[in-house]
Order: structure tokens, then sequence, then C-alpha cells
């Protein structure tokens, strides 16, 4: 059991190493800095002593060893862009990002699972039809022109809802929250939509799949024949066995939420790590890139490496598997 | 337990759910947020509009750009050519109460000239600052300079003892590793004052209740400013048609005839002082990018006319500029000193007399060559570009196009790696010699034109110099008429300014883009 724990970790630290050569090495491409950081009239001569003291003009490798030397104690620089320390802008960054990633996880579970338990239990009926024809926009739409729409709807023509921006948030030392103002609660619903709205009704389908399937099963028919009520049968019954393996594919979605973030952090100038990043990329602020880059590596890294563990536990025969293999 | 939280999240709500807003607020946005607070660190738009409100330079500009008194009452050259004298307004005070004097002008200026301030080179002839008493400074200059008032608008005053108590005596340097105490906190005299700032989040000023201004003759009405960076600019619309925004700074042109239908809204827009254009290397023995080997096609003097004579400015202006920018003969925008409507003038617009000249040039099957554009720089830039593509075509030149981001364009330029680029000017200075040293001169990181006119150089050092301001005149017309000659450049056009905002607020439309909130009016 502990050697397949340490062969994961060390799996999982050589993706990350890998991840941060590949980052690195994107970075020769992204453009030159120094441009942004001074005015047109610098001359040739002032650009490169900037760069020189900046060290980008030594060799890559050197400035990779640089940078993972640093990174090890947490130290990512400065950002050319806001010309504060990279660690102390994530700090102040990322409770947006989570909150948002919460608000949209928790609207996509809250609408997907019953969605897609009622359109199980009711295939053919008329309400059905209209939601699972309903969930094809939020597959096929870009985030970014739902987003958009949702703006131009609620924003512009109804006036209900603010279109960019957290509202007012409180903070709680380390931590800003926008969850305890009236105006931060009405300024995440549109982004927590737009977020969610993929996921919720990628949970819906998925929940709808494995539901019928469930109760096509023996043991849901045995229940019938028993004469078990039906909401006991649909609700405690199969959804219990329904939602095993959406839990799985939950928490592999998770990730993908910080990764759709950017484009609904652009669109709703939501102040989250997606919005520093995408700046930062328009500006070459390399620091920030890297540090971003690096972060996300880790969070999915960590979250597929705890899922992996998890099986272990959850699943007994997994666990023989990996004690035969030793 | 869940009792006393549903309060505890209640009383929170009812504390910061409700924000008291000021009388007069205005509500802003733009697409980037200033670098720094620090006034100079960095000599970029958005942060030298930012430093413009909290604090003040010894000369202002209005909005038509004339110069104004600021913290200087007047100024002019003494005996020797070489030093101008600035007599100081007395009675200003700092936001934090301290007096303001001649030692913080002295004190302002040595720190812009420093080597990690972004504004050295613009008052690169500044030798030195000394106070002559307490309200009287003079400015010594290497060699005369006829325009240093035009070039210290952007130099904004700081106060010595402040900035010595928070050990920030120098800008910010980025190379350093660490933030300094005025990135992030200011002490200006201006008309606003800093009340709390989250970089790209908010920026928030109120009222300066001590400045001067509010003594003269109609003053500011506003109390309070916030502004919120959008970088999406749909939002941006979207948030001032639905009314959360007062003013917005680039609206796309797309959106204009839209705010214009919108009751409530207006439009306001002007020349801004920046030529678009495009440049051709002319100093290469063979173009890296053309299928022509041996020889370089743009240093035949007839190649660059026929490109000059075929790219239609109007359809440029009117299709993809939707009007709000003037077709351009000239790399001088209207509103700075040497500008002439004759040299502004349009190259007749004659593809067929084109296609002859490429062919007397003996060029008649055309060339390829690679234009090298921007694509996040200038309004519309990647459109523009594409409409000179088919317009170059119809001459018999094919151009390949190669729009990217300003980060990787700029270096390019810089590195002198373009053969054909596009780039817009704008002036710090408002005065000739500004452009003319930059786009002219050999060994300009952003000429990479390859003129070579050693008259043409030695008349532009000249100009740098010459303190009899009519004979100065005569020779930045002669300078410009002989860089339009030489058609190492196609002018496009003038870009255009477009700001827009609710009719009740009144803010008079920069040339500059950078608003001064100190010439605001909201109608009650």
């Amino acid at each position: 059991m502990s050697s397949f724990l340490f062969r994961r970790i060390g799996q999982a630290a050589l993706v990350m190493v890998l991840v941060s050569a590949a980052a690195f090495l994107l970075f020769n491409y992204v453009g030159d800095p120094v441009n942004n950081l001074v005015g047109q009239e610098a001359s040739f001569e002032d650009r490169q002593a900037l760069r020189d003291r900046l060290g980008l003009n030594d060799p890559a490798p050197v400035q990779f060893v640089r940078f993972m030397g640093n990174a090890l104690s947490a130290d990512f620089g400065i950002s050319y862009r806001m010309q504060r320390p990279v660690s102390e802008l994530i700090a102040e960054r990322l409770p947006a990002t989570v909150e948002l990633v919460i608000a949209s996880a928790l609207f996509s579970l809250l609408l997907g699972i019953p969605m897609g338990v009622y359109t199980a239990i009711h295939r053919e009926g008329f309400i059905s039809r209209v939601v699972l024809s309903v969930s094809l926009i939020g597959v096929s739409l870009p985030t970014f022109v739902i987003g958009i729409g949702l703006i131009y709807l609620f924003s512009v023509t109804l006036g209900w809802l603010p279109s960019f921006g957290r509202g007012e948030t409180v903070s709680l030392g380390f931590w800003s929250t926008g969850f305890l103002t009236t105006a931060g609660l009405k300024a995440i619903i549109l982004p927590a939509v737009t977020l969610g709205l993929f996921q919720m009704t990628f949970i819906q389908r998925l929940v709808r799949a494995e539901m019928i399937e469930v109760l096509g099963t023996d043991y849901i028919r045995t229940a019938r024949a028993m004469g078990v009520p039906q909401g006991r049968i649909h609700y405690v019954y199969a959804l219990k066995n329904t939602l095993l393996p959406v839990i799985t594919v939950i928490g592999l979605k998770l990730g993908e939420l910080v990764a759709f973030s950017i484009v609904t952090e652009t669109v709703f100038q939501w102040p989250g790590l997606g919005l520093l990043f995408i700046q930062a990329v328009a500006f070459a602020d390399i620091p920030i890139m890297a540090a971003y880059l690096v972060m996300v590596a880790l969070v999915f890294v960590v979250i597929n490496l705890a899922v992996d563990v998890l099986y272990v536990f959850i699943d007994p025969r997994l666990r023989t598997k990996a004690e035969d293999a030793k | 337990m869940t009792m006393r939280f549903i309060t505890l999240v209640f009383v929170l709500m009812s504390v910061f759910g409700s924000t008291v807003l000021a009388e007069n607020t205005v509500r802003w946005s733009a697409q980037g947020d200033a670098i720094t607070l620090d006034p100079h660190a960095q000599n970029e738009g958005m942060t030298l509009a930012t430093a413009k409100q909290i604090y003040e330079p010894l000369v202002h500009r209005d909005e038509t750009m004339a110069l104004q008194p600021g913290l200087a009452l007047s100024w002019g050259l003494t005996a020797d050519p070489t030093v101008w004298e600035f007599v100081l307004r007395q009675g200003v005070t700092f936001h934090d109460g301290r007096l303001f004097t001649a030692d913080d002008v002295v004190f302002s200026f040595t720190r812009a000239l420093m080597p990690t301030s972004d504004l050295k080179d613009i008052i690169g002839t500044v030798r030195e600052a000394v106070a002559v008493d307490d309200f009287t400074v003079r400015i010594t200059t290497e060699g005369p300079n006829p325009i240093l008032p035009q070039q210290i608008t952007d130099i904004y005053i700081m106060s010595r003892g402040w900035a010595e108590e928070n050990n920030v005596t120098g800008p910010q340097d980025v190379a350093s590793g660490e933030e300094t105490y005025a990135v992030r906190h200011t002490n200006g005299t201006g008309p606003f004052i800093l009340n709390l700032r989250e970089p790209d989040v908010r920026t928030v000023l109120t009222k300066n209740p001590q400045w001067w201004g509010l003594q003269e003759d109609e003053p500011h009405n506003v109390d309070r400013i916030i502004f919120t960076p959008v970088s999406n600019a749909a939002t941006r619309v979207a948030a001032l048609l639905s009314g959360e925004l007062d003013f917005v700074l680039d609206t796309p042109v797309q959106d204009l005839a839209r705010i214009r239908r919108t009751p409530g809204l207006a439009v306001q827009s002007t020349p801004e002082v920046r030529a678009i254009f495009m440049g051709l290397d002319t100093g290469r023995v063979e173009l890296r990018s053309s299928n022509i080997k041996g020889k370089n096609p743009f240093s035949d003097l007839r190649v660059r006319q026929a490109m000059n004579m075929a790219v239609d400015r109007n359809a440029i202006v009117q299709r993809i500029m939707r009007g709000v920018a003037e077709p351009a003969g000239m790399l001088l925008s209207p509103g700075i000193g040497g500008y002439t409507e004759e040299i502004d003038a349009l190259p007749k617009l004659d593809p067929a007399a084109a296609r002859a000249l490429l062919a007397d040039a003996g060029y008649a099957g055309g060339f390829s060559v690679t234009l090298d554009c921007t694509n996040d720089r200038y309004m519309n830039d990647e459109a523009i570009c594409q409409a000179v593509v088919g317009m170059l075509a119809r001459i018999g030149i094919t151009v390949r196009l190669d729009a990217k981001t300003k980060v990787l364009h700029f270096p390019k330029i810089q590195n002198n790696e373009s053969d054909f680029y596009l780039l817009g000017w704008g002036s710090g200075t408002m005065d000739s010699h500004y452009h003319l040293d930059f786009l002219a001169m050999p060994d300009r990181a952003w000429n990479r034109t390859g003129l070579h006119d050693p008259e043409l150089f030695t008349m532009i050092d000249d100009i740098a110099i010459e303190t009899d301001l009519v004979k100065r005149d005569e020779m930045i017309n002669t300078a410009w008429l002989r860089l339009k000659a030489a058609e190492v450049y196609v002018p496009l056009h003038h870009q255009g300014l477009a700001w827009t905002m609710k009719d009740r607020l009144s803010l008079p439309i920069q040339p500059d883009n950078q608003p001064q909130f100190r010439l605001a009016r909201v109608a009650e």
C-alpha cells in the first residue's frame, strides 16, 4: 500500500517538474516584457540594461534552474505588470476564484442531479424533452457567448444583476468573501451560472444515463415487486447507486472549473486567478504566468492523486491488486 | 450556534451591504489599470492618467493641450538660454498636510532623472533643478531647450519629506524584486486624494477639499471617483448601457452608434495625438521576407511612391475606423506644433499610376513582402493591416500579414527584424522634434526605415537647440517636407478617440486620452 502511495507521489513530482519545464520553454515565445516596462522614449541600451537586470538575457536553462530553486521556497518573484510579489497577488486573488468555483459547483450539482433523476424517471415527458433540448445549448455554446448573453439579458435589458466585478466583499483576515453581502451574492450569480452551465448539463446527462441503467437492474425490479413505494425506490435505492460514478467524475471536473474560469473571469471582470493570468499573458508578465501554470498543474496533480488514493480505499478489489503487485 | 451565525451574517450584511455613496460620484472604466501609483516609475497612459488626478506638475495642460499654470504660476527663460525659471504657487499643501515648497520640486526632478525613472528620457536635457528661494526654482538644461515647459507636463511633484519617511526617494525598480511604498500609496497636491487602491479591481479617489483650484471659477464638483478596469470591451459597454458606469474611456468604435441612440448617454470624439503609419526598411541590401533577391524593392523611391498611391486611406477611415479617425499624409497629428494641412495632404489615390511606377522600377510582376502588425495595440489594428494587404495586392505586391501581440511585435521592430511594419506614434511633448527625432534619426530603435539623409539629420539636431522660435518653426517645416518627400513611411490616419458617458456628466475629452476630473462637472 505505502509503496503504491510513494510511487504515485513520485510520479506526481515528476509531472510537476515536466510541466514547469514545458511552461518555461513557452516563455521564450510569449514576447518581451521589457517593452511594457519602459516608455517609448527609452533607448535600446536602457532596454538591454533592464533585460540584463531582470536576468532575461541568461540562457533558458539557467533561468529555469533559478526559477525552480525559487519556486521550491514558494518565491515566484515580483510581477512585472503590478510590481508586487507574485505570492501576495495569488493569495489576494485566490478567494475570488475559489468562491466562484464553489458557487458554480453548487449550481451544477443542485440543479444537475435532480434534473438528471427527473428526466430518467419521466423519460418521455414533455418537461424532460424541454430540459434535454435546453441542456444541448449548455453543452454546445461557448462560455464567452453565454456570459455576454446573460449580461445583455439580466444587466442591460432587465437591470437585475451587475454585469461585472464582485460587488461588495467582506475581509475576514486573509480571505475576502462576497458571500456575506447582498451585492456580493448578486454579483456571483451570472458568473457562476456561466461557468457552471456546461458542468450542469454534463452532470444532468450523466445522472440520467446512470439512473436509466440502474432502474433496469434486478434489485430495482425486486423492490418494485415487493411493493416498496416509488419515491423510496427512486431516491434511495436507485439514486444511491447512481451517484457513485458521478462523484468520481465530479472530483475530476472540479479541476476543469478552475481551468475554465479564465474565460468566465475575463467576461465578468471577476478579480480571480484566471483574470490575473490572462492579463499577465497580454503583458508577457512571466513571473505570474509561471506561478499560475505551476499552481494549476499542482491542483490537477493533487486531485488526481487524491482520487487514485481514494479509489484504493473505496474499492477493495484495487487494494488487493495493489497488494498482489508487490 | 446556527442562529448566532445567521445573526452575524445579517449584521455583516447590514454593515457592508449598504454603501452610502457621496453626492457626486463618477464611476468609470477602461481596459487596463495603472501599473503603479509611483508617478515616475512608468511612462504609460493609464499610469499617468491616474497620477494626474492625485499629483500635479509645474505646468498643466488644458483640454486643448495648451499649457496652463499648475504648481508653477509663471515661467520663463532667464538671460542664460540654458536656464528656465519657475515661480511657484504659494500656500499649497500635500494631502498629508505638508507645505509645498521649491525643495519638493528639486527633489521630484532629481527623482524623475534617476536611472530607474521611466521619464528620464523625456526630460533628458535637464541637468539639474535648483531652489532659488522657497517659491522659485531654476532648471538648467544641457544646451538651450526652448520647449522645456512642454516636456515637464508629466513630471509630477512629490513631497520630499513624505518620500524620505517612506523610503521611496527613488522610483520603483522592477528588477529589484520588491514592492515599494509608493506603488500603492500616494501623497500629492492634486484635486483628488487616494482613498482605496486594489490594483486591477478598484481605485477610489475622494475630493481634496484643500485643493487650490477650488478657489477658481467653476471648479469641479466631483466628490468621489471610482475606477474599475474592465478588460472585456463587450462587458464595458454593457456596464455603461446598464447604468453601472458613468464613463467609459475606450469604447470600441463599432458600439458608438448604439450608444448614441441610447437616451441618457453621450459620445464625445476628437482626433487623438497619434498617427498610424507603416514603415518600409529601405536601408537593407535585400529584404528578408521578399521573393526578390539581391536587391531591395523598398530602396527604389518609385516603389515607395507607388505604395503610397495604392492605399485608400478614406476607405480605411470610413469602413474600419467608422469615421473615428482622419486620413493622414504626414506622421504628425493636428494640434502639435509643426503640423500643416499642406504636408498632411493625402497622396493621390491612383492604383493604375502606381502599377506603372512599379513597372518603371522593374517590378512589373510585383514582389512579395511580409507586413508585421499588432493585433492588440491600436484601434482595429489587424483589420487595418488586412485592408492594406488587399490594396497593395491591386498593384501586384503580395503582402503576407503577420499580425501578433504587441509584446512580440515591438521587440521585432526594436531588434531591427522587420522589413515592413505598422506603428503608431503619439507625443509626450506636443512638439515636432519628438517625432522627427524618434522617426527620422538613424539608430533610433523605433526607426527601421534605414533613411539616409545627413542634411536632414543635422537639421533635426539643430531644431533641438534653436531658441529663435520663428526660425525653429521654419526648420521644422523644411524637415517635415524633406521626410515626406523621402516616402519611407506610408501614413494611414490620425487615430481618433471616442469617450462615452452619461449625458449628465460633463468632462472635456483630451487628445492624449487622459481624463482630467478637475475639469469635470456633474449636473445636479
